[in-house]
């Protein structure tokens, strides 16, 4: 994928730690611990961020999160109308989810098609006691009825401008990018 | 990213490119086969249709689960139970199973060529579940499949494939797939089963087993297709057996993490021992396995390659 660098930065690496550590803040206090939660990105830039949330979590309450990445590409619900298919992952959740609370964690929300995608998705690999929601932007134009349990930042955007969330992971700086038409 | 072809009809034609991208998506099919569940909605309301002109169990099972792990829908046309024994033509047929709104047709046939005619005839998918003594693409697919899980690695891999050359698509697919992949194969069998200039495949051809088996890292078993055999090309089955069947001795002449494969049905005692169909080096049944995950694979990227 082509990446344009021009745009309007709109959050950096700070920002996003910030962000970060109070969604895993609000993460402990919603579930009241961490007792039987468990992460789980949704690739490609979710799984980034669920490992994050996954240290902040530990270096709160000392104990280790299971994560897991999950490819939403063979429940999409545009392969029909798409030219050419996405490239396909592999989903790799090395725990069994039932019972468990699962946060499910995507860089950014906009439809709510990769959420609904996503929890298609978790749903075929058991019964979890709970979904919740953490996204790191939430820049509106919901196409479905989703809403995010744990938001890093609502970010007002246009229809047709873009976001990016470059993550050091992939070997960029951290930055969340508006890109306008 | 997908096939940008509207078919799969031979491993010839296929780049390296094409053929890694189906590897790469079948490992992610393979968890799909792992789970609990094994199914995922990606081809809701598509049809596939299975025509089969001779006999199979293991790839017409292996293209109907396939399907039906993507939420396909399957029809199996069989000769015996088919408007076919009417006299109606192939591509008669095939018209017909395209008024219905078929999106994929697997087409087993005793014919070279003959999903390439209906591929040019039809704007459903074809796949080449084998022609006549021509390709059988998803069988070498699966192997390579196999074959990296375990090897990793193709280039310098020394595999041998021994039997009956001149009739095994099987043979063909992986000769052509592998040479491509930079592996040196190894061809043997009795002298009126090797097809004469096969050299110029890229092959070196050997007509004593032991010879062949020499330090490969893979032994491809072919099945003898007695049903194939119009006319006697060996003395006996027992001199076959004696001559080329893998036993265990024969099995120390090749190195010791040496692989050995077969695309089914084994005939025990005869090209291949019972004690090396089930010793450890055998992977058989996992060929089996990653079948299902190689085809769900080719699906899959075919229904994006419009």
């Amino acid at each position: 994928m082509e990446v344009k660098k021009s745009g309007r930065s709109v959050m950096e690496a700070q920002e996003i730690m910030r962000a970060l550590s109070r969604v895993a803040h609000e993460i402990i206090e919603k579930n009241r611990g961490v007792k039987d939660l468990a992460l789980v990105g949704i690739r490609t830039g979710g799984v980034h961020l669920a490992k994050r949330l996954a240290v902040r979590l530990k270096e709160i309450e000392g104990q280790d999160l299971p994560v897991g990445e999950l490819d939403i590409t063979l429940y999409r619900d545009d392969l029909n109308c798409r030219k050419g298919h996405p490239t396909l992952r592999k989903t790799e959740i090395p725990f069994d989810i039932t019972d468990l609370t699962i946060i499910l964690v995507d860089d950014v929300l906009f439809t709510g098609r990769t959420t609904r995608a996503a929890m298609d998705g978790l749903i075929d690999l058991g019964r979890p006691s709970e979904v919740q929601l953490a996204v790191l932007v939430d820049r509106g134009h919901r196409q479905l009825p989703i809403k995010a349990t744990y938001v890093g930042k609502n970010l007002p955007t246009a229809l047709n401008e873009q976001v990016e969330v470059f993550l050091e992971e992939t070997g960029e700086p951290d930055r969340v990018v508006i890109i306008s038409p | 990213m997908s096939l940008k072809r509207k078919d799969l009809l031979g491993m010839r034609d296929l780049s390296v490119e094409e053929v890694t991208l189906i590897l790469e998506t079948a490992d992610s099919f393979k968890e799909v086969s792992g789970r609990d569940i094994k199914k995922v909605p990606t081809l809701r309301g598509k049809t596939v249709v299975n025509l089969f002109f001779e006999p199979s169990t293991r790839t017409r099972t292996s293209f109907e689960l396939a399907a039906k792990r993507l939420s396909a829908d399957v029809i199996n046309f069989t000769t015996s139970t088919s408007s076919m024994v009417k006299g109606e033509t192939l591509l008669d047929t095939a018209n017909n199973i395209q008024a219905m709104r078929a999106d994929f047709i697997v087409l087993r046939h005793p014919a070279a060529g003959a999903p390439h005619i209906l591929a040019r005839a039809l704007q459903a998918a074809v796949i080449n579940a084998g022609d006549g003594g021509h390709e059988h693409p998803t069988q070498a697919l699966l192997d390579l499949f196999t074959l990296r899980e375990k090897k990793r690695e193709f280039r310098g891999l020394r595999v041998a494939i021994i039997g009956d050359i001149s009739h095994s698509r099987v043979a063909r697919s992986n000769i052509f797939a592998l040479t491509k992949l930079g592996a040196e194969v190894r061809i043997a069998g009795p002298p009126t089963m090797i097809p004469r200039d096969i050299e110029h495949l890229g092959v070196s051809v050997f007509y004593n087993l032991d010879e062949a088996l020499a330090g490969v890292d893979v032994i491809m078993m072919l099945r003898l297709q007695l049903e194939r055999q119009g006319i006697a090309l060996f003395p006996g089955i027992r001199e076959y057996a004696t001559c080329y069947g893998l036993t265990p001795e024969r099995l120390r002449m090749a190195s010791p993490d040496v692989l050995v494969m077969h695309p089914g049905p084994i005939n025990r005692g005869v090209e291949i021992s019972a004690e090396v169909a089930d010793s450890v080096s055998s992977v058989i049944l996992d060929q089996v396995t990653n079948g299902v995950a190689v085809r769900m694979a080719v699906l899959y990227l075919l229904s994006g390659g419009k």
